[in-house]
């Protein structure tokens, strides 16, 4: 039987996953559904003979699976790795089906499928019922969002078409599908093989009084409640088309946007408004969720890629420390306090994870503690950006509530979040534009701010040569500040110990103290030991290009020993201070510092801070 | 500037993939520094120029369009290539395998498989690597065939341009993961979710110029392989005697002249091309004889690198 797709002219798509344990008969449904849908062409048709006495596991009929096995090295084994697209479409419906494989890393390929999704078609064997597998496919949807479930019992051939085995499985369906909460979940008896129940009611099956799966997916309810959620728009790109034309180019990823609305950068609170939007064709009034535009401000703000735009009066979340269910995908475990790179809307930062919360047993349902994530677990982590992130929950708004996690080094995708709630309350707290800028109150004070930001071990001399530098300074008419890491651990610092999640945040902190002191118009001048590079390159990104100079005081470990001017060294060697940098933690010299005072027994201080001197006065 | 008749008659399901296929081209303006756009003449890479104009709009196209020349083009493909470039003022790059000319490697005495992986594969190689691209945009879909079906929408390339099917990076909503390492690109499939007959009815509602060989025609034809071949020129070898047929025929791929198999047809306009494509029976790749050179030619020739 053939569809005629000759109407098309208010055909929406649907896109679903189909999912299920392995050998459930998932791949032979979809090749079933092209099949019958029309997809399948002479040639093809011919291929596909030709496979199936190859490779085939169905005698002498045509193995439909071998229609959406594309990998050699599927048809070679007779299974499926990879997530595949296929499209068919009927008179009412165009429809994209994501096929994810049913074991071996299952959870990272139905993660995949499922994120573009609008419905998941879950596959159960008639003979086996519910298995864990099921279980955990029907959880991964729900942790992905999707909200329609349909659970096709398969194999129903192999049981005798037996109604009390569907009725059976159907109503432990049922009570599964509302336990994670589904908004709709039906069950469907078929045999994928035979075609029972696919596209058309089956014969064998007459006390079936449900439609056949194919009439389910076409009568599922397209509610994409981004629609309703309110307006975001993910600047993407900014389009010079000439000097005058300053386009902030995006797909919108919530609500509707319309001509003259209000519009503010959610990171910085600036605001403007709609002047002109310009869609695919052309100008127009409006745009909704899912549209590429163009949209033509009436007031320049500063708003480039990486902005979150939002209705000034419906405010997305921005904050830098969130909570999120992760997903992880890489043979390297996540580990708390490892930097990865977050990618959400269009925006990149460095991140860490700075606590997992609870591992999520994804087949029962229940958590358990955990200090690390291996492939393909689930957990829920806090999270720690070094940019703050707009964003809304997942739940709310998948568009802007979804991110991925990218390892620095091979820069391969080692994991998906779905992001829960900001931290510390810091989700009522916005960001407001001043109307003094940073370089207004340098201007004031005539001077370009930095950052000296001084490295090196404990007794190289850092702090004696800061205090020298910011005196000099001084002198000269400038207006500086000096950050001692001494004198913040009295203060700022003072619930800080020495562990390496504390070492981190006693730079964090003191990097946001120098970042203040630089807003200001000031010259931070800060001396920390500040032993680990990721930590530097945090506070370097935290302010402007050039505005950050990192000046590694070097000195050999056995001067400092030598020279050891608190007696911290001769205690450390006694094994009286643990995590001591240079006996019992590694300091990580900077890979390419700004600047190199070498701190041996024959320079001076004051020699050294004419140096620091020079290199402020250079251009 | 595209046209910008008509896109109010585009279907719900054709305005998604228009503003899907936005979206990735414009990802590519943003995140890559020397993006290319592969333009290989046909139908789909008409509309993905179009979408890639739109995308831009009203800026001009930011990133030039490459032509891989194996030299066996269909003269009007040609002809077609240089009036759009003209027209839309382009920076249009082409190139051929010089090295392969030398060694005379030709479709038709050295077979397909050899001429595509010399002319077609080496030589996208070698422009991509001479010009320092680190992203190609490329027209294929994934319902055209198999293999295509599991590969991402960005998909990473390794040094060599290879191409890993079983260690592709998992691609989840529209976060795109867009970084590389040196030496390493990206070949990006804005049209993956379309469907040949999304792109027709695309192409009849947005207007889009096709190269005139889609279109029936008489045209002079050879019977080969069970398909009609077009002789395009003196270069295709003809049998003692044989006299080539005029046929009405037209062509739902375009590639290289004596490997693309015409059908014959009297559709001479895009509605009864539609019409024709509803009702039938075989894919489009079917009049292309360099699929059939192997068993999962395809994979093969995109590990090595082909698009």
């Amino acid at each position: 039987m053939a569809f005629d797709a000759a109407t098309p002219s208010t055909r929406e798509t649907l896109r679903f996953l189909a999912c299920g344990s392995v050998d459930d008969g998932k791949s032979s449904l979809i090749g079933r559904l092209l099949w019958e849908t029309g997809q399948v062409m002479d040639d093809t048709r011919a291929a596909l003979a030709r496979d199936s006495r190859r490779f085939g596991t169905t005698g002498t009929a045509p193995d439909l699976a071998l229609l959406v096995d594309g990998l050699e090295a599927e048809r070679a084994q007779g299974i499926t790795i990879d997530v595949a697209y296929r499209s068919f479409a009927t008179a009412r419906r165009s429809f994209l089906v994501a096929d994810t494989p049913g074991h071996e890393q299952y959870t990272r390929n139905m993660a995949t499928g499922a994120s573009g999704c609008d419905a998941a078609v879950l596959l159960a064997d008639a003979r086996k019922g519910l298995l864990l597998q099921t279980r955990r496919h029907a959880t991964i949807c729900a942790l992905l969002g999707i909200r329609d479930l349909v659970l096709a019992v398969n194999k129903m051939d192999l049981v005798g078409f037996d109604e009390a085995t569907f009725r059976r499985i159907a109503a432990e369906f049922a009570g599964l599908a509302t336990g994670l909460g589904f908004r709709s979940a039906t069950a469907v008896p078929i045999s994928a093989r035979d075609g029972d129940n696919v596209t058309t009611a089956s014969a064998a099956m007459p006390w079936h009084d449900g439609p056949p799966l194919l009439t389910l997916l076409e009568d599922l309810p397209l509610q994409r409640p981004e629609l309703a959620a309110p307006p975001r728009l993910p600047v993407q790109w900014v389009n010079r088309a000439s000097p005058e034309f300053r386009g902030l180019c995006g797909t919108v990823a919530a609500g509707t946007w319309r001509r003259g609305d209000a519009v503010t950068v959610a990171a910085t609170g600036a605001t403007s408004r709609i002047a002109r939007i310009l869609g695919p064709d052309g100008e127009r009034e409006q745009a909704e969720a899912g549209e590429a535009v163009t949209l033509l401000l009436a007031e320049e703000i500063d708003a480039t890629r990486g902005d979150l735009l939002a209705s000034p009066d419906r405010r997305p979340t921005v904050s830098a420390q969130f909570a999120a269910d992760l997903v992880w995908f890489d043979a390297e475990p996540l580990l708390p306090g490892r930097e990865y790179l977050l990618r959400a809307g269009t925006a990149w930062t460095p991140c860490t994870v700075t606590r997992i919360r609870h591992r999520l047993d994804i087949a029962t349902g229940t958590t358990e503690p955990a200090d690390s994530a291996a492939m393909n677990e689930v957990v829920l982590a806090n999270l720690s950006t070094l940019q703050p992130l707009a964003f809304d929950p997942y739940a709310e708004c998948r568009p802007t509530g979804g991110l991925i996690l990218v390892d620095r080094a091979s820069n391969r995708t080692v994991g998906a979040g779905m992001i829960r709630h900001a931290l510390r309350r810091a989700s009522n707290i916005h960001r407001q534009a001043g109307l003094v800028t940073p370089a207004a109150r340098a201007a004031l004070l005539g001077q370009s701010p930095r950052v000296l930001w001084f490295t090196g071990l404990s007794g190289s001399g850092k702090s004696t040569i800061a205090r020298l530098v910011e005196q000099r300074l001084h002198a000269e008419g400038r207006a500086t500040m000096l950050l001692d890491g001494d004198n913040l651990r009295h203060g700022l610092n003072r619930d800080l110990g020495f562990t390496e999640a504390d070492r981190v945040e006693n730079i964090r902190r003191a990097g946001e103290a120098a970042k203040l002191l630089a807003e200001a118009g000031l010259i931070a001048i800060c001396a920390f030991i500040s032993p680990f590079r990721a930590d530097r390159r945090m506070v370097r990104e935290m302010l402007p290009p050039g505005g950050f100079l990192e000046v590694f005081v070097d000195a050999p470990l056995a001067d400092c020993i030598q020279r050891d001017p608190k007696g911290l060294y001769a205690k450390a060697l006694a094994g009286e201070i643990p995590n001591f940098t240079g006996i019992g933690s590694a300091y990580e010299p900077p890979e390419a510092p700004d600047l190199v005072l070498r701190s041996t027994p024959g320079t001076t201080a004051e020699a050294l801070a004419d140096v620091v001197l020079a290199r402020l006065a250079a251009p | 500037m595209p046209t910008q008749l008509a896109t109010a008659g585009l279907t719900a399901h054709l305005r998604r993939l228009e503003s899907e296929a936005i979206g990735i081209i414009r990802e590519c303006f943003a995140a890559f520094r020397r993006p290319v756009l592969l333009y290989s003449i046909g139908k789909d890479s008409s509309v993905l120029l179009h979408l890639a104009q739109k995308a831009c709009a009203p800026a001009r196209l930011p990133m030039p369009l490459l032509h891989v020349d194996t030299g066996w083009k269909f003269r009007e493909m040609i002809a077609f290539r240089d009036h759009t470039a003209r027209e839309h003022g382009l920076d249009l790059i082409v190139h051929t395998n010089a090295e392969g000319v030398r060694r005379g490697i030709d479709p038709i005495a050295g077979g397909s498989a050899l001429h595509t992986r010399v002319m077609k594969t080496e030589a996208l190689r070698q422009a991509l690597d001479a010009h320092g691209f680190d992203a190609a945009l490329g027209g294929a879909r994934r319902d055209e065939e198999r293999s295509r079906a599991k590969e991402r929408i960005f998909s990473h390339r390794g040094p060599g341009h290879a191409w890993d099917p079983r260690d592709q990076r998992p691609e989840l909503w529209s976060l795109f993961n867009t970084r590389l390492a040196e030496g390493e690109s990206m070949r990006v499939f804005p049209l993956s979710n379309w469907t040949e007959l999304d792109v027709w009815d695309y192409i009849e509602a947005e207007r889009i110029p096709v190269v005139p060989l889609y279109f029936a025609a008489p045209r002079p034809v050879v019977r080969r392989a069970g398909t009609w071949i077009m002789v395009d020129d003196a270069r295709l070898p003809l049998a003692p005697g044989e006299q080539p047929e005029w046929r009405s025929v037209r062509f739902r791929t375009l590639g290289c002249y004596p490997l693309s198999g015409a059908v014959e047809s009297t559709a001479t306009t895009l509605p009864a091309i539609i019409a024709e494509m509803r009702a039938a029976s075989t894919s489009e790749r079917q009049g292309r004889l360099i699929d059939g050179d192997e068993e999962a030619s395809m994979e093969r020739k995109k590990r090595e690198g082909y698009f």
